[in-house]
């Protein structure tokens, strides 16, 4: 081959390359809106493409427990209630007004009328009873057993009857008082679905999701994206955009430059270690999720010295939450109780153990490990929401406690071997985190800390920590339907859990979401999914 | 040939029921099962237990892994525990995307690979000899996330002149009939919808192409440079053949076979999907798709993908050994 031959040909390729890559600078593309690459704005149509890691599992919410199906769904369906804008505080939604019977067994709801689902049928009192009735037959509808406590012979749980008492009134009668039930109705799992499409698709109604909400559900291609419109007729405050695309973009760093080309709007998941170069940016923004979180480490009560209360004390003694949480990469706020502030019946005057080491030693002496023991501590391999690194933390965690003579051995695992070995109990201590469903006291205190909970082989009380007296106060908070005295009951639990100390808590963390300045109305709610119909593109 | 080839297809079947009696036992040995991964921390026991016996988890290993295997002599793969979705339906929308991202980075590979690789050989010891062999042990040994970010920082974020992630833009319209983007817009006249899943796969197909170009670069050069030391070639050149000729007609064709078992490699390798490049990209192929299956306990998932892997796998070796003989006729497999 001659010099210039090859050099020709190089040359030839090179350019070419350029040129192809200079055409998809000039969008004059005939694509159907002008085919512009480089915005998310797409042509004529007001779009908001929202960045997130993982696609959704499925569109039929009463099926899944993710976030990211969950986020979606809470789009394409309304709730009987739903959850005011700042708080878990209920608003009218497909329930214009409800009351409660002295007894906190009847549940009667007044439902909204001239209601219409995208498929244009019209939505009445049959339509709730009908939801209901298909949740209530079995395990795959996940929420609603877990939120209703359903049994194999009894998989209605807690909800005794639900029935169509007018055109536009329903009644549920329950078999026990449940103060949270009003909380639990608001999550987005209990969306209400088109009776008609679920007959229509059958076993694809899942990815042809039909509700009431402020957007229309339109395509969805799996692993790449689900597109929403405008829903003109909804009943509510219209949505701003005419269309949302969920675009997925798994790894973190990617989704971050996206963002910073412009290509799409909001994303979530951002990397602590990027919040400042969001905020010295002038085209982005931060926004901050209120924290609906806790992570802890579970001491099994049920293992060696873990059974003392002055060992599991010192342990929390020895830990110093200050140190820890700077692993955090300020979106975490140090823990000292289960309860997240954000969440109400908050315990504000108890004081945390702080760091101390020579009290940690005495209460060892006392209890018997003057010398120290040996002790395992299981964690989660991934990051979670409510814990960014979970291995370093646990170091820091190894660290402190060999200052007190506590060796400690670190056994990683993925996400579910995790969960499996620590509902079974296999484990000694284990970093743990919980993120609340309904806002209730009762879905942090009654699920991770009662002994009701704390069964081999599904429990959610990590520690098995079985208190009588805790028990009788949150059965009783439970069952009362008086919000001040169930704030008292809880407020007492918070003691009983801060003097027994099953658990060191870590932190309460604020997961960053970064999006375009010019982004307005988002706000995003503690429970870790908002309706997208208040927020608009400037 | 044609008996060589319908033994090494009869072949495929034990293989193949090696590969998905290992997937499953391994997939039995993790702790945690698909029920738990689906409820995950919200689910009671009863629940668990309901939902082990739908999936008929409660079975014993034998008869889970004779159900399965049952329904895919049926042609039937399985539904999806967690999305409920058809695996065949599944696999069908993502398996496209890879094939489509494999050939297009192994065009890249190939083309440029073999000519670095023959260019630096006939040079031997040169600046562009010593240029693109540096620049192969760089391409090997660059971790692929680390390159595909600086790409998508220099070329979307910096320079704004490609796309990130993703197959088309949000508003490019394209009717899907192959679910290859380019063959579906050359079939449908959609020039708009062509270039634009043209500038998708430049990135990705390069980040993927890389260290396939790298190695058959190396093995080009080493392989050209063994050749020109034979007598033949000293031959060629003493009666005074013009170069190129002794390069093209006699040196390429002999120093092709080892280059060819690579390129066959690499293929089968890449067609497994790619998960790095595939997260990085956003691209929506097998390889996420498999690791999401894993991670989520999805029998079904995992074992139908590892199968189709697995096959494709070893119909890529057959046409690669098929070739073979093609360039060297002294090979016999009768």
């Amino acid at each position: 081959m001659k010099k210039q031959s090859l050099w020709s040909f190089l040359g030839i390729l090179i350019v070419s390359l350029f040129l192809i890559t200079a055409c998809s600078e000039d969008s004059s593309s005939s694509s159907s809106d002008g085919g512009n690459t480089d915005s998310a704005d797409s042509g004529d149509k007001n779009t908001l493409v929202f960045g997130r890691g993982a696609d959704s599992v499925q569109l039929d919410p009463s099926k899944v427990t993710d976030g990211e199906s969950l986020y979606v769904t809470n789009q394409i369906y309304d709730t009987l209630v739903r959850y005011k804008e700042k708080s878990t505080e209920v608003r009218p939604a497909l329930a214009t007004e409800w009351k409660v019977s002295e007894d906190g067994k009847t549940w009667t709801f007044q439902l909204r009328e001239g209601v219409t689902f995208h498929d244009g049928t019209d939505f009445n009192a049959e339509d709730v009873v009908f939801n209901f009735e298909r949740w209530a037959t079995g395990g795959e509808y996940a929420y609603y057993g877990y939120m209703f406590g359903a049994t194999e012979d009894n998989p209605a749980g807690i909800i005794e009857k639900v029935e169509a008492t007018g055109d536009y009134e329903v009644t549920f009668t329950l078999s026990q008082p449940n103060a949270p039930f009003i909380y639990t109705l608001a999550m987005p799992p209990f969306g209400i679905a088109s009776p008609e499409a679920i007959e229509k698709h059958g076993e694809d109604y899942f990815k042809n999701p039909v509700g009431t909400g402020p957007f229309v559900f339109e395509e969805w291609v799996k692993d790449d994206s689900i597109t929403l419109s405008q829903n003109p007729d909804y009943y509510g405050e219209k949505a701003k955009v005419d269309e949302v695309i969920f675009r997925v973009i798994p790894d973190n760093a990617a989704r971050f430059m996206e963002l910073q080309s412009g290509s799409i709007d909001v994303m979530n998941g951002l990397n602590p270690q990027d919040i400042e170069q969001v905020e010295g940016s002038e085209d982005l923004q931060i926004i901050r999720r209120p924290s609906m979180n806790v992570s802890y480490m579970a001491m099994n009560m049920e293992k060696g010295p873990l059974k003392e209360k002055k060992v599991r004390q010192a342990i929390n003694l020895a830990i110093d939450k200050k140190k820890l949480i700077t692993l955090y990469e300020g979106i975490g706020k140090p823990a000292k109780n289960p309860l997240p502030p954000s969440v109400w019946g908050y315990n504000d005057e108890i004081e945390d153990y702080g760091y101390d080491v020579e009290k940690a030693k005495t209460l060892l002496a006392e209890a018997g490990f003057p010398d120290g023991f040996d002790i395992t501590l299981d964690i989660m391999a991934n990051p979670r929401p409510y814990m960014p690194q979970p291995k370093m933390t646990a170091q820091v965690i190894q660290q402190m406690l060999k200052e007190v003579g506590i060796n400690v051995k670190i056994t990683e695992n993925d996400w579910d071997t995790h969960l499996s070995k620590t509902e079974n109990g296999e484990h000694e201590m284990a970093l743990m985190g919980w993120i609340g469903d309904n806002g209730d006291p009762d879905n942090f205190l009654y699920v991770l800390l009662d002994k009701d909970n704390a069964k081999k082989g599904s429990a959610g009380n990590y520690a098995f920590y079985k208190s009588d007296e805790l028990h009788d106060i949150l059965i009783e908070a439970q069952t009362t339907m008086d919000k001040e005295k169930r704030t008292e009951l809880y407020m007492q639990a918070q003691e009983i859990i801060h003097e027994d100390a099953p658990w060191v808590p870590i932190a309460h963390t604020t997961p960053p979401l970064a999006a375009n300045k010019n982004v307005t109305g988002y706000q995003p709610h503690p429970t870790g999914s908002e309706p997208f119909n208040f927020l608009d593109i400037k | 040939m044609l008996t060589y080839i319908i033994r090494r297809i009869l072949l495929l079947i034990p293989v193949l029921l090696g590969v998905s009696i290992l997937a499953f036992s391994l997939l039995f040995l993790i702790p945690g099962d698909p029920a738990q991964s689906l409820l995950g921390q919200k689910g009671t026991e009863v629940q668990l237990e309901q939902l082990r016996e739908e999936m008929g988890l409660d079975d014993p290993f034998l008869v889970q892994y004779g159900r399965y295997i049952g329904n895919v002599l049926q042609g039937d793969l399985g539904e999806s525990v967690k999305s409920k979705e058809e695996v065949s339906v599944e696999i069908a929308s993502r398996l496209p995307a890879t094939i489509e991202l494999t050939i297009f980075a192994m065009t890249i590979a190939i083309v440029i690979g073999v000519l670095a690789g023959v260019i630096a050989a006939v040079k031997q010891y040169s600046w562009f000899d010593n240029l693109s062999m540096t620049g192969a042990l760089f391409g090997v040994s660059l971790p692929i996330f680390f390159l595909g970010l600086m790409m998508i920082w220099i070329f979307s974020v910096q320079l704004d002149i490609l796309p990130a992630s993703g197959r088309l833009s949000n508003n490019t319209e394209l009717e899907s009939i192959t679910n290859f983007f380019l063959l579906d817009s050359i079939l449908t006249g959609n020039w708009a919808a062509f270039k634009d899943a043209f500038i998708h796969l430049l990135m990705p197909g390069v980040a993927l192409g890389t260290i396939p170009m790298a190695i058959i670069a190396r093995m080009t050069r080493s392989s050209m440079l063994e050749v020109m030391k034979q007598d033949y070639i000293r031959t060629a050149n003493a009666k005074g053949l013009a170069k190129p000729i002794v390069i093209f007609r006699h040196a390429i064709k002999n120093a092709f076979l080892p280059v060819l078992t690579v390129i066959g490699l690499q293929f089968g390798l890449l067609l497994g999907g790619a998960v790095l490049t595939e997260t990085i990209f956003s691209w929506p192929g097998i390889g996420r798709y498999v690791l999401n299956g894993v991670l989520g306990r999805d029998y079904p998932v995992v074992q139908s993908s590892i199968l189709l892997i697995a096959t494709i796998f070893v119909i890529v070796n057959l046409i690669t050994d098929i070739l073979y003989k093609y360039f060297d006729p002294r090979i016999s497999y009768d």
